[in-house]
């Protein structure tokens, strides 16, 4: 499905992803794990097109990606929940969906109602209005409506509840099931060991590590090496 | 009291013609964020292309229909063929061309018309005025003042009841994330330039058979623009709307109390706002 290979990231001068390669194959769900500032971000950013790798290939579903626009690379289905959230502050939530909506989404606005009652009770907030975990479910919900193929989340637990983590975490399930690909950036080695099949490290822009969740639930020394160990 | 009422119905007019004009300037500013140099050069070409519609024809209401549009379209090309070049440079680039297109319009206006004004007058169907009681006022103007309502009430529509308004004002907070669902921003740049043009060169039309047309208007509606889009806050609907107003009716009353405090009044309450709501009356940080 999506192939990243060797691809090379810059802000201005500053040389941030080093040849990073990796797949997120048919119905998979993956995670990009890493400290901060590993290069996560700016790899999902990358894919995006938001900053677009200066070389390197990028495909999708068998079409190269690598020169198009953000807005084309959103149209081939792939959709991010981006680390900020970045809800519309000023738009409704049903604004914030209505905005996103895309015909050929097997999830129309009154699915994502379902899955997050929450919403549907704050349609006619402005978005500014949102708890942390509301703007979280609103980011899934935006992503949802969009018809992703490929759905991609940057640390879509960071700062919230135990509780409302329980509740994405049992979402991302759903997703998962229907069959849906997903790349997932997490912090929390708990949520990802949980999803994930596969998982890859990153540290300084480069992939240090891939294997399965087999491989890597058994391998204590990747995680004391790269991961700052978080098992709440 | 009458000659109040007069002063009132008269800034309301003119109110709404700054509005007009502002609104556009303002939400183009919001979306694309720079300052477009050329919206007086927008009104200017409005009055102009009425005035040529209505040598040519006669008919003021075909140019009121045709003139923003031809002013819409021509500000289309522009943007989708010089600015959106320079999207990737800094904001100054932005600025420098649309200061640009706004001489060579001048310029060009004056190849063609000038220097000296043209007059438009009030068409058949408007002239004249309405009679109440003791107090007479003229058709036009309470046309212009109902027509702009009409116009400034669909704008709203547009931009709180609809799916592209709703991209407007998402793309005013995050272009990024906007593009991010697929949307292509640089098509809705285009078509928001267009709008604040045509809206611009409705302005001009409308104001056309009252002050007339001549090559230095756009440069001293800009003024005013500015001062409109200050009070009310850059980005707002509301505000360019109250701003208008305020403007419109600062103006018409102290021409009449006191002319030479206009601009002072106008300027003032500008200074006023700028210090108790630094981003205008209803503009956000
Ligand atoms: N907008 C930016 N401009 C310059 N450097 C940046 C920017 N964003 C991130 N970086 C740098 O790039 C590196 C990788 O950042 P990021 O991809 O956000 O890491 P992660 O998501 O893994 O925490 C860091 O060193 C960070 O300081
Ligand atoms: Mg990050």
């Amino acid at each position: 499905m999506l192939e990243v290979s060797d691809i090379h990231s810059f802000y201005d001068k500053s040389h941030v992803l080093m040849g990073v390669s990796l797949e997120v194959r048919d119905g998979e769900l993956v995670t990009l794990l890493g400290r901060n500032g590993a290069g996560k971000t700016t790899t999902l950013k990358s894919i995006m097109g938001v900053v677009p790798p200066r070389s390197g290939r990028i495909s999708f579903a068998g079409t190269e990606m690598t020169k198009m626009k953000s807005f084309q690379i959103a149209r081939r289905g792939l959709c991010l929940v981006p680390e900020q959230r970045d809800i519309f502050s000023i738009l409704t939530v049903e604004e914030n969906l209505q905005i996103a909506k895309n015909k050929n989404s097997p999830w129309g606005i009154p699915d994502v109602y379902k899955l997050f009652p929450k919403l549907n009770e704050r349609r006619q907030n402005p978005g500014n209005n949102l708890s942390g975990g509301e703007q979280q479910m609103l980011a899934i919900a935006r992503a949802l409506v969009n018809g992703p193929k490929l759905l991609i989340l940057d640390e879509p637990t960071e700062g919230l509840a135990p509780v409302i983590v329980q509740e994405i975490v049992a979402i991302l399930k759903d997703i998962k099931n229907t069959g849906i690909p997903v790349l997932l950036v997490e912090q929390n080695i708990n949520v990802c060991e949980k999803l994930a099949d596969r998982h890859y490290v990153l540290e300084q822009g480069r992939v240090v590590y891939s294997g399965t969740q087999e491989e890597f639930a058994a391998n204590k020394a990747v995680k004391d090496r790269y991961l700052a160990l978080q098992t709440n | 009291m009458t000659l109040y009422l007069f002063q009132v119905l008269n800034g309301l007019g003119l109110g709404m013609i700054y509005f007009l004009i502002a609104v556009g300037l303002s939400i183009i500013f919001g979306l694309l964020n720079f300052v477009n140099f050329a919206h007086g050069a927008f009104f200017l070409l409005g009055s102009y292309f009425c005035y040529q519609v209505v040598a040519l024809t006669g008919n003021f209401w075909l140019s009121l229909l045709i003139a923003p549009v031809i002013v819409g379209a021509i500000a289309w090309f522009a943007e989708s063929n010089l600015l959106n070049r320079v999207y990737n440079l800094p904001h100054a680039f932005q600025i420098l061309i649309t200061l640009g297109m706004a001489l060579v319009i001048q310029e060009s206006a004056i190849m063609v018309w000038g220097t000296v004004g043209k007059n438009i007058a009030v068409p058949d169907l408007l002239q004249g005025i309405v009679q109440m009681g003791d107090f007479a006022y003229p058709i036009y103007r309470l046309f212009v003042i109902s027509f702009s309502a009409v116009i400034a009430l669909l704008l709203w529509l547009l931009l709180e009841r609809t799916r592209f308004g709703a991209l407007v004002r998402a793309g005013s907070e995050n272009t990024e994330m906007v593009s991010l669902l697929g949307v292509n921003i640089f098509k809705l740049f285009s078509i928001t330039f267009g709008l604040g043009a045509t809206l611009a060169g409705l302005a001009g039309v409308l104001a056309a058979p009252l002050r007339g047309a001549d090559p230095f208007m756009g440069a001293e509606i800009l003024g005013i623009a500015f001062v409109v889009v200050v009070i009310g806050g850059m980005g707002s609907f509301t505000g360019a709307l109250v701003g208008g107003l305020l403007v419109g009716l600062v103006q018409s009353i102290m021409s009449s109390l006191w002319p030479p405090g206009v601009h002072l009044m106008i300027y003032g309450s500008m200074a006023l706002v700028i210090l108790i709501r630094p981003y205008g009356l209803f503009g956000r940080a």
